[in-house]
């Protein structure tokens, strides 16, 4: 055989192949729809002016995606490191925690200085949740994926805990903390847009989005381009190998594991800090786990988790209008979209690939004879 | 005295009636773990199943097809799971975690298509459930002390799907390690090489065992909506699929020890219900959640080999490629 190209080209795995696993997800979704009476088109089409059509739509659309993708780098860079990190519900719900208590305790001094307190917090509060699973595998060789999942649940009981006997404004029924002095909130895009002259409706869309774009850039300077990186991505890829490169995979499996916690901590940030002004119940609203279709979908890539971010915030923002302009749909609707990416840009990954790189490298081989 | 007894055979009772999912889904898992496929999806796969039951229990006013509905439907979905992770070497964690969330968006937009009652399914009327099952001489012995408690309370008068779960215990240990399938099946999980190499068909191995696993958590689904409740609500797995997949790494993969932690978790959930606001002698009021979370607690307590020491299947999560 002569020497020819072996390798279909990149844009195929980076591009055409997340393309055709959507398209393969939001068909089945459209089956959904059909077989309930409604017409997929008309799906499509609610989502996406739901998402888009009007500038406060944009805006939660934004807001969303700044949450989705701090869940999304949180899971990519675990898997740099070869590990699914499940946990990011519980690990954002603790560092909304983290959020809180700094806001609680230091809400009368100024913004500036409540800030990165705030910030470190949210980090160290998820990074702590998720080093103990991270150093539990690393030390003692419990499975990640079982940990994690159970520091969910022990997340979300101690937080009740939290709220419904120790946070609780006093001589109120319902577990919320008190509001936070208004000089912390996070300022609202809309009150810096309006006041350039850009004329904005009000949305939750705040400074955290900037923070999140700012994330992911690190996160690529960071996997890419560091020493840290680069240990992190041999012990994912090999861990043996790794081992004879002098790099020690049980310390790269605990910093992994905390950076993605701290990443996914952040997006307590956005929620507590951005949006609601206090701490209360079950804020993180399965986000943590809309993080996994992000980081698959993005495949684990910064620019990839931000784009399937923006996606998965239309969907989110699309989403709540179904059931005003669809008689038998509702925004479950998007809950059935979010396992079918799940399910064909993870585990069905092979499904098309092999197909989609042979037919390529065929015509590479066709053009280069 | 006589309440005393008569307080413990109720909490133990309860302890059977919460147990009977966890040790089905448990033992679901078992048969797939034991194959060497991971199985996350327990959470799912239950849930779809009470939707299911409870559906068709309500369309036809039989119980029985609503559980033949959930094993149906339970089962499909254990199929999609092996095509994506046996048939395709999909990552058997990300196949769990997709179905779980697809599940949890089919059925509550089913359901609210189909009934618009809230995501609710009709309530089922007591012909189209499991109802309790008064045992032979139950009434009898109800005044004598010690055995009518026992025999009254604690053994009769669950319905059928509590004594086939408890039954399914012996018989999956007999399955899994008196048969020539069960040998097969351990030996796919452990060493799917060697099975290879005796010709036998690692993948069809595994989708038997997946197809076990999904019967008996359609089972536990059923159980939800049809036997322990009167219809399907919105997320009513709440988490059983991981308690299991916590009892059944608690149990070390084997049936007994598996059994035990599933009662040992249902008793702390039994517990629960009864200690709200009690204060304790000498420990004060307990959290409610501190008990709800303890399950969790003790199995990463297990898993990090500070109680007892948890060894799963050498092959589990691992997808099986041929040599060529």
């Amino acid at each position: 055989m002569t020497a020819g190209p072996t390798e279909a080209p990149r844009w195929v795995g980076l591009v055409l192949l997340p393309v055709v696993n959507l398209v393969a997800a939001f068909a089945l979704a459209g089956l959904v729809a059909l077989a309930l009476n409604e017409s997929p088109i008309q799906l499509m089409h609610v989502l996406f002016f739901g998402a888009f059509g009007t500038l406060e739509s944009v805006g939660f659309t934004l807001y969303y995606t700044t949450s989705f993708i701090f869940a999304g780098l949180a899971v990519a860079v675990a898997f740099h490191c070869g590990l699914f990190n499940i946990g990011g519900e519980g690990q954002a719900y603790i560092g909304g925690l983290g959020v809180g208590l700094v806001c609680l305790a230091f809400d009368t001094l100024p913004f500036i200085v409540v800030l990165p307190l705030a910030l470190l917090a949210a980090m160290g509060f998820g990074a702590a949740w998720a080093y103990v699973p991270g150093w539990l595998q690393a030390k003692r060789g419990s499975h990640v994926v079982i940990t994690t999942i159970m520091f969910n649940f022990i997340a979300a009981a101690l937080m009740t805990y939290l709220l419904v006997d120790v946070l609780i404004k006093p001589g109120q029924s319902s577990p919320e903390t008190r509001e936070f002095a208004q000089g912390v909130w996070l300022p609202l895009a809309h009150d810096w847009l309006t006041a350039i002259g850009i004329p904005m409706p009000r949305s939750p869309l705040n400074l955290s989005f900037v923070f999140a774009l700012a994330a992911a850039a690190l996160v690529w300077v960071f996997i890419w381009h560091t020493r840290w990186g680069y240990e992190l991505r041999a012990v994912g890829l090999n861990e043996e190998a790794a081992v004879y490169a002098g790099i020690s995979p049980s310390r790269q499996i605990i910093v992994a594991m905390a950076i993605s916690g701290g990443l996914a901590g952040l997006v307590g940030i956005n929620e507590i800090l951005g949006v609601h002004h206090r701490l209360l119940l079950g804020f993180p609203a399965g986000y943590g786990f809309i993080g996994i279709a992000v980081a698959l979908m993005g495949r684990n890539h910064p620019v990839g988790v931000c784009l399937a971010a923006l996606l998965f915030g239309a969907l989110f923002q699309g989403g709540s209008e179904i059931s005003f302009e669809m008689r038998n749909l509702n925004r479950e609707m998007v809950v059935v979209i979010e396992g079918l990416v799940i399910l064909f840009c993870g585990a069905l990954e092979n499904l098309f690939r092999p197909r989609l790189e042979a037919l390529f490298r065929r015509r590479r081989a066709a053009a280069a004879a | 005295m006589d309440d005393t007894m008569a307080t413990a055979m109720a909490l133990l009772a309860a302890t059977l009636r919460l147990g009977t999912p966890l040790i089905l889904a448990a033992l679901a898992g078992l048969f797939s773990e034991r194959s060497g496929v991971v199985d996350i999806g327990l959470e799912g796969k239950m849930l779809a199943a009470a939707f299911a039951a409870a559906a068709a229990a309500a369309e036809t006013g039989s119980a029985w097809v609503g559980l033949t509905a959930g094993i149906s439907v339970s089962i499909a979905i254990a199929m999609v799971h092996g095509y994506a992770c046996i048939t395709h070497n999909g990552n058997q964690v990300v196949s769990g975690t997709a179905l779980n969330i697809l599940l949890v968006g089919l059925t509550s937009t089913l359901a609210q298509a189909w009934y618009r009652q809230g995501g609710q399914t009709p309530a089922l009327p007591d012909g189209a459930r499991f109802r309790p099952i008064a045992l032979p001489l139950s009434d009898a012995l109800v005044g004598v002390p010690i055995v009518g408690p026992l025999w009254s309370t604690l053994i009769s008068g669950h319905n059928l799907l509590v004594y086939v779960a408890i039954l399914a215990v012996p018989l999956t240990a007999f399955v899994i390690y008196r048969t020539r399938f069960g040998l097969r099946l351990r030996a796919v999980g452990e060493n799917p090489y060697a099975v290879d190499t005796a010709g036998i068909s690692v993948a069809a191995m595994r989708y038997q065992a997946l197809i076990v696993g999904g019967a008996l958590c359609g089972i536990a689904g059923a159980y939800l909506s049809t036997a322990q409740g009167a219809a399907f609500i919105r997320e009513m797995s709440a988490g059983k699929g991981f308690l299991a997949l916590a009892a059944l790494i608690f149990g070390k993969w084997r049936p007994l020890p598996t059994l035990l932690a599933c009662l040992l978790f249902a008793f702390a959930d039994a517990l629960q219900a009864r200690l709200q606001s009690v204060s304790l002698p000498g420990v004060g009021v307990v959290p409610v959640q501190l008990i709800q979370a303890l399950p969790y607690i003790l199995t990463v307590l297990l898993l990090a080999g500070f109680v007892g020491k948890a060894i799963a299947p050498k092959a589990i999560g691992i997808p099986y490629t041929k040599e060529k």
